[in-house]
């Protein structure tokens, strides 16, 4: 058992895992202590939600999680690579696509060039041109 | 590019928020120093505002009402026509659709127009901006070469997405503006796909 990354909503997190057969194994208690899922009575569990997994023999195998099916059953994207311990959990494209459809603006949070955090919210109650550029 | 119009509107309850998709805060530096903005000039070298808006290419613009809601979603356009001779876009459209709504001479997109136009992720995009999220950190770490595989992946499942595609060559030691550049956009427009998508009413003449 030693460390991987795991990226999830831009935060990197170290969670112990070992990899077997090209498979990436969570440990649980890790997982849990970096993330806050949790697999019990056939749920993966946050405080915020329970998901109902059909075939558990998938998502748990040797006593691990296994990564690829733990990003299935969130319904998100999974970059990973072995060979670099790391790996990135997306946003789902159904929770993506959903927040656009609503047509409200989604809130970010993000620095200035002095490193100071600027929220769209904190404009409210003006109208925004928001403009996504690049120097390249 | 988007100071004067700032500084023009900015006591009709309207703002500038400039978000810059660059590698680092230092890439994006000089251009918003020479800008002088007096509004807010964000960084966001990790694609946050891509994932969530579906931005996938720059520029891209949204107008956002005093409720949080887009009322024009993914355009492209230009605060001058410094680039016209290449983008074949001007600015004027944009600039005067933009400042009757703010006035409130004429309103945004209606809620039908704005669902109509707006660009919804597919997983393939999702997954993309995934490689994409591993290939920064990755960077950020010095480990390039494997960054390079993630890079190269994101393009390969989201080949409309410029901000991986060519919003990544810098990382890459690839010139943005050079060859590798111009030959992936030519092969694209050999495709029949347009470089820039900007919605009908702005388009004017391409």
């Amino acid at each position: 058992m030693s460390t991987f990354t795991l990226i999830d909503a831009e935060q990197a997190v170290e969670v112990q895992a070992r990899v077997a057969g090209g498979r990436v194994l969570l440990e649980p208690g890790s997982l849990k202590d970096t993330l806050g899922w949790e697999f019990h009575d056939g749920q993966l569990c946050s405080d915020a939600m329970c998901i109902p997994i059909a075939e558990a023999s998938a998502l748990i195998r040797d006593g691990g999680i296994e990564l690829d099916a733990f990003a299935r059953a969130l319904d998100r994207p999974l970059a990973v690579d072995v060979e670099e311990r790391a790996a990135c959990l997306g946003a789902s494209a159904r929770e993506r696509a959903q927040a656009l459809a609503s047509q409200h603006a989604p809130d970010f949070t993000l620095p200035d060039l002095a490193g100071r955090s600027h929220s769209l919210s904190e404009h409210r109650g003006k109208k925004v041109l928001l403009v996504a550029w690049a120097s390249w | 590019m988007w100071q004067a119009l700032s500084e023009e509107l900015k006591d009709r309850g309207f703002t500038v928020i400039t978000v810059a998709l660059d590698k680092s805060a230092d890439d994006a530096r000089p251009w918003i120093e020479a800008a002088r903005p007096t509004h807010p000039t964000l960084i966001d070298t990790r694609h946050v505002l891509a994932d969530l808006y579906n931005v996938v290419n720059v520029p891209t613009i949204f107008w956002i009402d005093e409720r949080g809601r887009i009322v024009r979603p993914n355009d492209v356009a230009f605060g001058a026509d410094t680039f016209k001779h290449i983008t074949g876009l001007e600015s004027a459209r944009h600039l005067g659709a933009l400042r009757a709504w703010v006035s409130g001479e004429r309103p945004a997109l209606t809620a039908e127009d704005v669902r109509r136009h707006q660009p919804l992720p597919r997983e393939a995009d999702q997954q993309a901006r995934a490689e994409f999220g591993l290939g920064q950190w990755l960077w950020a770490q010095g480990r390039t070469e494997a960054a390079e595989r993630h890079f190269v992946r994101g393009g390969e499942l989201a080949p409309h997405d410029f901000t991986i595609r060519r919003g990544t060559m810098p990382m890459r030691g690839i010139d943005p503006m050079g060859p590798q550049f111009r030959e992936m956009v030519q092969a694209w427009a050999g495709a029949g796909q347009p470089y820039y998508r900007p919605l009908p009413d702005t388009a004017g003449k391409q």
